[in-house]
């Protein structure tokens, strides 16, 4: 298997170096990044198949370089990886393109893991992000204006959530439930979709609730 | 060494801070979260002067007997009272209560913020979004309590009338109509001046006119009557004393005179104001910079110096740096302390104490949440039982909880990856499982359930209607 090609994004050096030594052997990293400005530049120039991208950088955060990277490589993968609790910012930055969000207390080879994953075209949640979206999903929404294709989870898409909140792995899961992890995958993916298209207006509303400031 | 500016002081009443914590101590509760372990420093500093502060909550009239009492650690009630009282023997109570109330600061409400995610935002780590920030309910108060402080002020000024009729005081005649005028108008514009003050503090700094604050056109509307009935007691006073067709001199040259002293004074007062602004700014940063490293030196610095000095011993590092990710998680993100209100604040303490007395990883992901009930703590014991068998004797390095509240039923489920064990191969003497979480759950009317094989580990399921 070729490896992967990936840029970090961190505006701590520390963090990168660490990055580096921990998943180096298993991951090609072709750049790196501090700010958002370094950032897109840095991405343009070496097209990677995935960046891992921290949500807070100076110059707009994470969210700033998906945008501008977005116009021109639609194809270059994102996968959040911050130290942010606040559910604000982890629906903020899945909305806005990232195709999962990890914390960075995550191992060497779960990163691994995960980066094949996202590059794969496939989604990656964490526990915390699974619980982040039953909440955000659940509760009422007026029936007139239910999309229902992107407004609401299927019952199977919430049986695959609430194991990943339970700490279950896609394998196990797919063994929970029966299923294949292919097909794991594919409900995983669809719920990012969603997450990412729905015009819920809960959605923003409970970020917004949740808000702490 | 930096201080928290926000030690209470103790045993006191709920009056503010000295006058170093008052206004802006925002973050008075977080500064002494502490890393266990380190032990706070007994009488570093000498208690804040109290002083006493006129109420901005609960005042009939503008705070000042409320204030004392807060002071003086009385009922209010027994303050009013020894006001009337001085006022009707002798008349005294209202000039002592004009007085103060000239004299007492308005006391300075504290709301409590978030600096972590407000300090990212600000170096621009963040993208910018606006916050709504709602305060519907707390208008209606306002409202109410508007209605009452009027009432009062009628009876205070009908009080004084009488005050004033019964001792005879030239009311019989000219003086009485001039007084009544002088004296509601005066009460409008001090009120509105207290208001302007309270503005000041709640919001951004006026630049100018402190008397309108922010109160927009009610405020306006007041210092405008205000100022009519000054104008028609002077006026009437005038006409009284045969003197009116002086009026227009006296008014020509009291206007030069202002206009005057506006064009002299005018730059002046306007760079004192602004200086005044940038000077208060600089002490709202300083203070927040001094809260922040207080509370980094309390908790971060001392738990840096912990981890230098066990560096040998893996397992204290670990626990100690979970601990401390834990409290500066909390102090920068948690929105409030509801820890012991609701279900999801109970486990998630709960997983925090196994894991600082087992050294075990505990990750808590919540879905909804309810408030704490009887049956709903006993089912957080059961589980926090459970996270101390999966810490004790799974070897696992990792143990998940998920917390979910869906309608009206709660569910919790306690998952290591550990070597697992058999459950019905429990010896009846081991009061762990089967006591504390199946007995303990079906005691409540909920259930538990243990799935566990030695490849994937075990999980504990309990489940209970709220």
């Amino acid at each position: 298997m070729t490896q992967r090609r990936v840029v970090v994004i961190d505006d701590h050096d520390m963090f990168r170096a660490g990055v580096r030594s921990e998943i180096g052997a298993s991951v090609e990293i072709v750049g790196e990044g501090a700010d958002v400005e370094s950032a897109v530049k840095a991405i343009a120039g070496t097209e990677p198949d995935v960046v891992l991208l921290d949500v807070h950088l100076p110059g707009g955060g994470g969210i700033e370089v998906m945008k501008q990277v977005h116009q021109r490589h639609p194809d270059i993968k994102f996968l959040a990886l911050s130290v942010s609790d606040a559910a604000e910012d982890v629906i903020g930055v899945i909305r806005a393109g990232a195709r999962g969000y990890v914390t960075k207390n995550i191992s060497g080879t779960e990163l691994v893991d995960a980066i094949g994953r996202v590059a794969d075209g496939d989604a990656v949640f964490s526990p915390r992000l699974a619980g982040f979206v039953l909440d955000a999903f659940s509760g009422a929404i007026d029936i007139a204006s239910v999309d229902e294709d992107l407004d609401r989870l299927s019952q199977r898409e919430r049986e695959v959530l609430r194991l990943i909140a339970r700490g279950y792995a896609y394998k196990e899961v797919a063994r929970e439930l029966f299923i294949s992890v292919k097909t794991v995958e594919t409900h995983v993916s669809s719920v990012l979709r969603k997450l990412q298209l729905s015009n819920r207006h809960e959605l923003t509303r409970w970020a917004t609730d949740r808000r702490l400031v | 060494m930096t201080q928290p500016a926000a030690a209470a002081p103790p045993g006191g009443p709920p009056a503010p801070g000295g006058p170093v914590g008052g206004p802006h101590a925002q973050y008075g509760p977080q500064a002494q979260y502490g890393v266990p372990g380190s032990q706070q420093q007994p009488g570093a500093e000498p208690p804040p002067i109290r002083r006493a502060y006129r109420r901005t909550d609960g005042r009939v009239l503008s705070g000042v007997a409320g204030g004392i009492a807060d002071h003086l650690n009385v009922s209010d009630t027994v303050v009013r009272l020894v006001f009337i009282g001085a006022t009707v023997f002798g008349g005294f109570g209202v000039l002592i209560y004009a007085a103060l109330w000239f004299l007492m600061p308005l006391e300075v409400s504290t709301g409590p913020n978030a600096p972590g995610l407000a300090a990212a935002t600000r170096s621009g780590m963040r993208p910018e979004t606006p916050v709504p920030p709602l305060h519907s309910a707390h208008k209606e108060r306002r409202k109410e309590k508007n209605r009452g402080q009027l009432t009062a002020f009628a009876v205070v000024a009908v009080g004084v009338l009488l005050l004033l009729n019964v001792a005879g005081l030239g009311v019989a005649g000219k003086m009485f109509w001039p007084l009544v005028f002088a004296g509601t108008g005066l009460a409008l514009i001090w009120r509105q001046a207290d208001e302007g003050q309270r503005n000041a503090w709640v919001g951004k700094a006026p630049t100018l006119g402190a008397l309108f604050g922010k109160g927009g056109w009610k405020s306006v509307i007041r210092v405008t009557v205000g100022l009519i009935l000054l104008g028609t007691a002077v006026t009437v006073f005038l006409v009284q004393n045969g003197r009116l067709s002086q009026v227009g001199d006296v008014l020509v040259a009291l206007l030069l005179a202002v206009v005057g002293i506006g064009v002299i004074a005018g730059p002046w007062v306007h760079r004192l104001s602004r200086d005044l602004n940038n000077e208060r700014g600089e002490r709202i940063r300083s203070q927040e910079r001094a809260d922040m490293a207080a509370h980094l030196h309390d908790s971060v610095l001392q738990t840096l110096a912990l981890i230098q000095k066990q560096a040998n011993d893996p397992r204290a590092v670990v626990r100690l740096a979970r601990a401390q990710e834990r409290d500066l998680r909390s102090w920068l993100y948690d929105e409030d302390d509801t820890t012991d209100q609701t279900l999801s604040g109970a486990a998630k303490r709960a997983a925090a104490e196994v894991e600082d007395s087992h050294g075990v990883p505990v990750e808590v992901v919540t879905v909804g949440d309810c408030e704490l009930t009887e049956g709903l703590s006993a089912m957080v014991r059961a589980a926090r039982e459970s996270m101390v068998n999966a810490a004790k004797h799974s070897g696992a390095d990792k143990i998940d909880v998920f917390v979910e509240v869906d309608g009206d039923r709660a569910e919790m489920f306690v998952r290591d990856r550990g070597k697992g064990f058999d459950p019905d191969g429990v010896p009846e003497d081991r009061l762990g499982l089967r006591h504390s979480v199946m007995g303990r759950m079906e005691r409540h009317g909920g259930r538990a359930s243990v799935r566990s094989n030695p490849e994937t580990g075990t999980e504990v399921r309990l489940e209970m209607d709220r």
